[in-house]
């Protein structure tokens, strides 16, 4: 129906409302797995191995089974039945003899790793009891840096089980051709999402009805039912998972880890519910950690700057097993790396490696966190091998918008990448107006003639959204003219029944606030493919529009009888049908839902109810893209970057409530910041974890959160969904490191200065000391 | 290890319940006394979702022992609503797009409110100073601070109740 008839709608997709989840957190009403307990539950510890690598020689647990209030304690031998932990978003093979036991077998692999599980009555008494389990351990040397050469994991198998292959064009041509060849080796240290709930989850069995519940679910809720129900030989139908409210996840939260099987197992075999609340030192040592990767890469490059060929030799640090991702955070990082720019020839080899450290998956922006800083580094370094502007060099490189979609010969998460939209020159544009780059470039100047190391820093990014390969949800017209929906997607407290409701609202014609979005509960809905990869907006959004058209079309057919008025010229707003003429006989949603109801005589031949279930399907991810821009002073003494102002350009095809994009973008660049300048995780010669509290695995407080400017745009709309929309999720934290590394560069007026990320003031001091050696 | 008898007094209300000597305010407030509004993230003291206030101090819940808090008068979270009518501070919060997650919103919502207690007429400067004391992971904090900025002069009135 064309805008100008309905002048009376209230419009929700572009509106930033309030969200529908604050009531309950903000009053401490909500309720996290923590805060959820069931009549006789017993409580379950895990004993972590102290050693990075060795021989189990012993485990006694005389001593803590003997505790009072101890019900069990186990170790390999009494889960031998229980299978690893399988993977499942890798098209890679031979990765299964990689994967990780629910407690170590023979072998333990990391500092961190289960080892035995003490279930008590009470969790002071499981971790009092945990304390007096005796491992003995023969410890054997760690493999602990990934660019060293791989040893055995076990007989047979190397700790490399596989080197990616990615590329296409003659990339040997393109180097024998080249002006110049510009080459550089750069890393990334180790992080992890840190979200500021630990994992928790509670087993339930229910022998009343013979089903196995697992509560504190989040992220792929349905994936992970199936996975259980395999594992313990039960029908997908007779294994249940619920979310809770979910204290962030951002990638790590949501897997199935060792802790998901033994309290599973432990509530099978004891019959009574098995609570498990990570505490945060575990937390630090066995949620999956990130990025950790060195890349030596090269551009061959014509007099000009263009880029003739890349070629990148890429080192992952996967930690001690494959979990759930398999491969694919190493995968990813080359078939996503170039970004917006136009690369004739491409070769690139991942080398996925074992090393005895926390096992690795994926962290918001993974792959392109550690991407974006490795292309804009070299992005620089080609313009200052030549003299140019950096700026003009990415101009000169971009792909331009009439060459969209753009196939790009490469794969990513299992589907080919194809750019779907996008105008990097223009966004670039409008960027360097928003953040008034010359102006900042002039004061940053000034302040450095005057003394100061004030630098200003650019990244480009192209992220990825809105993977598939499908999303349905359920909706429901309820008699009281509420709308129900049930999707299989998961909140981990991005807002998302929000964004859901404002487009099944705007769709139909009702106040979102009418709207109910129910989620993470595997028995409301039979598929889901959850929330991960910037994808709930885009998948679970287009199922939903489609869904409300088909509920707005049922209700004004039968309104339109009703009323005796043709369909055509009736209207739905604020939940209420009514004429476009403005007179007669209205009938408000919930009328029509009972209307429709199974006995009412006024349904006639329609299927009962007011209410369809919908799908989308999508074989293509989308791609927003954006550029961050950063001004940083370092303090020559101490070697401390402080980064004093912040600006993100974002364009995300169709923003559906732009305050929440906003809020995505901000909170993903607190955790670039930490990323580019304070946290990792850091393991002594031994591979002893050294970043186990708070006080060493240092996140951004209020303190180190400069300003932030955002510019949303929606110049480039995704075609792949009718509204256009691409994934937030990401875009604030992916050209972080890239953005703040130039900026630092640039105070020191010493382009390719920064070759890592965290830049930390120790490493600040030291690349300080060698380049200064270097000068005399 | 025996439980202890143990009085507290939370948001006005006396709860009679029995611990260790070792167990945690966190905790207690938890699973003693229901009131799990009150968070707990790290239990060393760095993240400050167990933030609640202890005769007028802001203090970290899960580095005190329930029995140093007897006779003390503890307020949380949920103290700060009066039924359905939000605290200025929570509105603001829900304004401002200040939560995401919201696992750390408790623990903000009581640090604020124990700063402006003690100092109504708080610099900027030591507020962020103030806010810097707690983690967030999911905002930024760009809009706990715009929240707190609008909600400043909402927030002085609620010194008259500090102690209910």
């Amino acid at each position: 129906m064309p805008e100008r008839l309905r002048p009376n709608r209230k419009r929700f997709i572009g509106e930033s409302v309030t969200r529908l989840e604050d009531g309950p957190l903000v009053t401490g009403r909500a309720r996290f797995i923590a805060d959820l307990n069931f009549p006789h539950q017993l409580h379950a510890r895990i004993v972590r191995s102290a050693y990075a690598c060795g021989q189990i020689l012993s485990i006694d647990v005389r001593e803590a089974l003997a505790v009072d209030g101890v019900v069990a304690v186990w170790t390999a031998a009494d889960m031998a039945n229980v299978p690893n932990i399988p993977f499942r978003a890798t098209a890679i093979q031979g990765l299964g003899p990689y994967t990780q036991p629910p407690l170590a077998r023979d072998r333990v692999r990391y500092v961190g790793e289960p080892v035995a599980v003490v279930i008590a009555e009470d969790a002071y008494v499981a971790e009092d009891a945990a304390e007096l389990v005796i491992i003995e351990i023969d410890p054997a040397d760690p493999y602990l840096d990934a660019f060293g050469a791989p040893p055995e994991f076990a007989p047979g198998h190397s700790c490399e089980p596989v080197v990616i292959n990615k590329g296409y064009g003659d990339v040997d041509g393109a180097f024998a051709d080249a002006h110049r060849v510009i080459e550089l080796d750069l890393s990334i240290g180790r992080h992890s999402a840190i979200p500021m709930e630990t994992r928790g989850l509670i087993a339930r069995y229910d022998e009343a009805r013979d089903v196995l519940e697992l509560h504190g679910a989040a992220k792929r809720p349905h994936w992970n039912r199936d996975q259980l129900a395999d594992l313990f030989k039960l029908s997908p139908s007779r294994v249940e998972l619920y979310e809770n409210h979910v204290g962030g996840g951002f990638g790590v939260r949501g897997e199935l880890y060792p802790e998901d099987l033994i309290v599973c197992f432990a509530t099978l075999k004891l019959k009574r519910s098995i609570k498990w609340i990570e505490d945060r030192r575990e937390h630090l040592m066995a949620a999956n950690q990130s990025r950790e990767q060195r890349h030596l890469v090269r551009a061959a490059i014509d007099a000009e700057g263009r880029i003739g060929a890349i070629d990148e030799i890429l080192y992952h640090d996967q930690g001690a097993y494959v979990r759930t991702h398999g491969a694919r955070v190493a995968d990813m990082t080359i078939g996503l790396l170039l970004g917006p720019y136009r690369v004739p020839a491409y070769r690139a080899r991942a080398h996925y490696r074992l090393t005895n450290k926390t096992p690795a998956a994926t962290y918001r922006a993974p792959g392109r966190f550690e991407g974006s800083f490795v292309r804009e580094r070299l992005i620089e370094a080609i313009a200052n091998d030549l003299r140019r502007d950096p700026i003009d060099i990415r101009r000169l490189n971009f792909i331009a918008p009439e060459e969209m979609p753009y196939e790009r010969g490469l794969s990513a998460l299992e589907t080919e990448v194809v750019l779907d939209s996008g105008d990097y020159d223009g966004l670039l544009g409008k960027a360097l107006a928003f953040a008034d780059w010359d102006s900042l470039r002039a004061k940053a100047a000034e302040r450095r003639s005057a003394g100061e190391l004030v630098g200003i820093g650019f990244g480009m990014f192209v992220e990825k959204s809105g993977l598939g390969p499908a999303e349905m949800v359920d909706m429901t017209v309820e008699t009281d003219g509420s709308v129900t929906i049930v999707t299989g997607a998961a909140s981990l407290g991005q807002g998302m029944e929000t964004v859901i409701a404002q487009i099944c609202a705007d769709t139909i014609g009702t106040d979102y606030r009418r709207i109910r979005v129910l989620h993470g509960d595997t028995n409301r809905i039979p598929y889901g493919f959850g929330a991960h990869a910037s994808r709930v907006t885009v998948m679970t959004g287009e199922a939903t529009r489609r869904a409300a058209v088909i509920i707005r079309a049922k209700a004004l057919d039968l309104a339109a009888e009703i009323l005796g008025v043709d369909a055509a010229k009736l209207d739905i707003i604020d939940g209420v049908v009514l004429s476009l003429e403005g007179a007669g006989e209205t009938l408000d949603l919930g009328e029509i839902a009972r209307h429709l109801g199974p006995t009412s005589p006024l349904r006639k031949d329609r299927e009962p109810g007011l209410s369809t279930v919908a799908w989308y399907h999508s074989k293509h991810m989308n791609y927003p893209y954006g550029v961050h821009i950063a001004q940083v002073r370092v303090d020559m003494e101490t070697g401390q970057v402080a980064v004093e102002d912040y600006a993100v350009a974002y364009d995300v095809g169709r923003a559906i409530n732009p305050a929440l994009v906003e809020a995505q973008i901000v909170g993903g660049l607190a955790q670039g910041i930490g990323g580019a300048l304070f946290e990792e995780f850091l393991y002594d010669d031994n591979g002893q974890p050294l970043s186990v509290t708070f006080a060493d695995y240092r996140m951004v407080t209020a303190s180190e959160m400069p300003p932030v400017k955002v510019l949303i745009l929606e110049d480039a709309p995704s075609p792949l969904n009718p509204l256009g929309i691409k994934g937030a999720g990401e875009g604030g934290v992916n050209a972080a490191g890239a953005a703040i590394a130039s900026a630092i560069d640039d105070a020191l007026q010493h382009p390719g200065f920064v070759r890592q990320l965290p830049v930390t003031p120790q490493y600040i001091r030291r690349r300080l000391a060698e380049t200064r050696a270097l000068d005399v | 290890m025996d439980n202890h008898p143990l009085e507290l007094t939370i948001n006005g209300k006396t709860y009679k319940t029995a611990v260790e000597h070792r167990k945690t305010l966190a905790d207690t407030i938890r699973e003693n006394c229901d009131l799990t509004g009150t968070h707990v993230g790290c239990e060393h003291g760095v993240c400050g979702a167990c933030t609640v206030i202890v005769d007028g101090k802001t203090v970290r819940s899960c580095l005190m022992f329930a029995h140093q808090a007897e006779g003390c008068k503890i307020r949380t979270v949920e103290s700060l609503a009066r039924g359905d009518e939000l605290h200025p501070l929570q509105e603001a919060f829900i304004e401002n797009h200040a939560i995401q997650c919201g696992f750390c919103t408790p623990g903000f919502l009581m640090l604020i409110i124990g700063a402006y207690e003690n100092d109504p007429d708080i610099t900027e400067e030591n507020l962020i100073e103030v806010l810097s004391s707690n983690l967030c992971r999911c905002t930024g904090y760009q809009n706990i601070i715009k929240a707190v900025r609008s909600a400043s002069g909402g927030l002085l009135a609620i010194g008259s109740d500090a102690d209910a």
